[in-house]
């Protein structure tokens, strides 16, 4: 890379999905999305993270073509999702949040039914392979009224990748369904990924970002507070901090304390020492050693450790 | 580039619906005309004289079809969209890449196809009843066919504005279903006071009944031209109207 040109080049590339500006005011005066920024992975599994309310479903319309954006605009591979819909559309496979079948169709007619309205051409055999994988098959000929509430959401998944979608859109897929099919579904998404498809999923489920996802957005009042690779907010995860309650408060951190660190609190009555459990030492002998050559008398400590759970909340809460 | 994969999915899957409620789809329409026949052909018709010179029996004809034809279209069109969007299936047609042309080509070709063909089974029933003598059937199928689409669309719309079913049932039921019957399915125009045959001319149907009945007897009440153009300033008005909705997202998307 010699220039910064292609370094853009490169960059957008990489990028399948390009949100730029995005907001969202619904015709009740109600704004559902503030200025969304946001660039999707080619190939990656995105979990969007945030409560009930939040504007996951919003964002997710507003990319697949049910709601229209009010501001900003979104491209998809490279097509803008108005001026180009055919070809955005074409690459984006969608399983709503709400159950939504043709009741008297059968499995196998409404599965076609949804490959041919993507404009492509049949293919039994593909379409064979994505109910089996579903453990629809045996279930084909059904009419839809007859299939329980999971099994309408397999084919609901199945519909979505009738088109062989290059970005696949999983609007809470494990609401109320059970163990057996939230495995079957991962199992579907992790294959869908290793053949390169991205996949964005919305969840309530920590864990399950967890589990699943490269990266993790988080999203609150129609407002992405935060984006990060799974393994960052995992090492936030996994530090510790640990306070000392001291006896007489600190005007300052001590020289010698230094190379720890630390952070005044309570007026300087507290001291805290953020450090890594999955480092080999903790450094904790050797801080209380030095904090007593200090000379600083203690009365208490405690160590609290942040969930990814707490920071969820902390971060919705600020708002 | 036009998705034709789209149009003939959508097509066969209203077509689908169709063969799926064929009772209620197409038998009940024909036992219904040929309730008309027994009731007005052969029990009352007995009693009228000719009309222009057309045996009543006869003269009903194409009126019955037109009539059937009007209220199967519509709602055939306004059911078949209106559906998606109460069930929430809609949300696959707005995220396929399929233009808004696209998607009424497959609905109301489908509903306008179902149409014609009770259209068609009326007629081939009707001449069980009475003897039926097209003078033109090349006019008598255009005419079959412009009529379908234009109301098929018409009944579209009102399955995009209708957001319950009664007021989809609404429209067909106060408007449409009084102007058909007043339109000269029964009756010539001519057989009226003078001060309704004026009154009749704010009716549109009349002049779909009108040119629809020439092209078997050659009677009309209004010429063939004045017909043909009002059918098509209709179809032309649902067109602009259905291309309204499309580009405002009207009750569609959000
Ligand atoms: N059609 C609409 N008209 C007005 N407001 C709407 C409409 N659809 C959604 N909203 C509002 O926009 C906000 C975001 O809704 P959205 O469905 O995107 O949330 P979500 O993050 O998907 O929530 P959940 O986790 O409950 O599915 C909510 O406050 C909702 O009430
Ligand atoms: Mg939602």
């Amino acid at each position: 890379m010699q220039n910064a040109s292609q370094t853009v080049a490169a960059d957008s590339a990489d990028t399948i999905i390009s949100i730029n500006d995005l907001g969202k005011t619904y015709d009740s005066g109600f704004t559902a999305l503030k200025n969304v920024n946001l660039a999707i992975k080619r190939g990656e599994i995105f979990a969007l993270l945030g409560p009930n309310g939040a504007g996951k479903t919003t964002l997710i319309g507003i990319i697949c073509g049910i709601v229209r954006a009010s501001s900003g605009s979104v491209t998809v591979d490279g097509n803008d999702i108005v001026r180009d819909y055919r070809a955005a559309r074409a690459a984006i496979g969608l399983v709503p949040q709400e159950l939504a079948t043709d009741t008297w169709e059968t499995v196998w007619a409404t599965v076609n039914f949804s490959r041919g309205l993507f404009g492509k051409a049949p293919d039994a055999a593909y379409i064979e392979h994505i109910l089996r994988a579903l453990s629809l098959w045996e279930k084909k000929d059904n009419r839809i009224l007859t299939l329980s509430g999971g099994m309408k959401r397999r084919v609901m998944i199945a519909k979505a990748l009738s088109h062989e979608p290059r970005v696949l859109f999983l609007d809470e897929p494990t609401a109320g369904v059970d163990v057996e099919l939230r495995q079957d579904m991962w199992q579907v998404v992790h294959g869908l990924r290793e053949q390169g498809v991205t996949i964005i999923l919305t969840t309530h489920y920590i864990e399950e970002a967890e589990e699943m996802a490269d990266r993790i957005g988080i999203i609150n009042h129609g407002e992405l507070m935060l984006v990060e690779r799974k393994q960052a907010l995992i090492s936030k995860l996994g530090r510790k901090q640990l306070t000392l309650h001291l006896a007489e408060p600190l005007a300052e951190v001590p020289a010698a304390l230094a190379e720890f660190k630390l952070e005044r609190a309570h007026d300087g009555y507290d001291l805290l020492y953020t450090y890594d459990t999955q480092n080999e030492s903790t450094g904790i002998g050797p801080l209380l050693d030095a904090v007593d050559n200090a000379g600083i008398r203690v009365r208490d400590l405690n160590t609290s450790q942040s969930s990814l759970e707490e920071i969820f909340v902390s971060l919705v809460r600020r708002k | 580039m036009i998705n034709h994969r789209a149009i003939r999915a959508i097509y066969l899957f209203e077509m689908n619906r169709t063969w799926r409620t064929v009772l209620q789809s197409i038998v009940s329409p024909v036992l219904s005309t040929s309730l008309y026949f027994i009731v007005f052909g052969a029990a009352i018709g007995s009693r009228i004289n000719a009309v222009e010179g057309v045996d009543y029996g006869a003269f009903l004809v194409p009126g019955l079809i037109m009539l059937t034809l009007l209220q199967q279209s519509i709602s055939n069109a306004a059911f078949g969209i209106y559906f998606p969007k109460f069930s929430g299936t809609i949300y696959e047609m707005l995220s396929a890449p399929v233009s808004p042309l696209e998607v009424i080509a497959g609905y109301v070709g489908a509903a306008a196809s179902k149409a014609i063909m009770i259209g068609l089974i009326i007629l081939v029933t009707s001449t069980v009843f009475v003897e039926v003598r097209i003078a033109h059937p090349v006019w008598m199928l255009a005419f079959l066919v412009l009529t379908a689409v234009t109301f098929s669309l018409f009944g579209f719309i009102i399955g995009i504005w209708a957001d319950g079913f009664e007021k989809l049932q609404i429209i067909p039921m106060l408007i449409v279903t009084p102007l058909t019957f007043l339109g000269g399915s029964f009756y010539s125009i001519s057989m009226l006071p003078p001060l309704w045959q004026k009154i009749t001319m704010f009716n549109p149907v009349v002049y779909l009944i009108s040119g629809f009945r020439w092209s078997f007897y050659e009677v009309s009440d209004v010429s063939l031209a004045v017909s043909v153009g009002i059918t098509l300033f209709i179809l032309l008005c649902c067109l602009t109207v259905v291309t309204w909705v499309f580009r405002t997202g009207y009750k569609l998307k959000h």
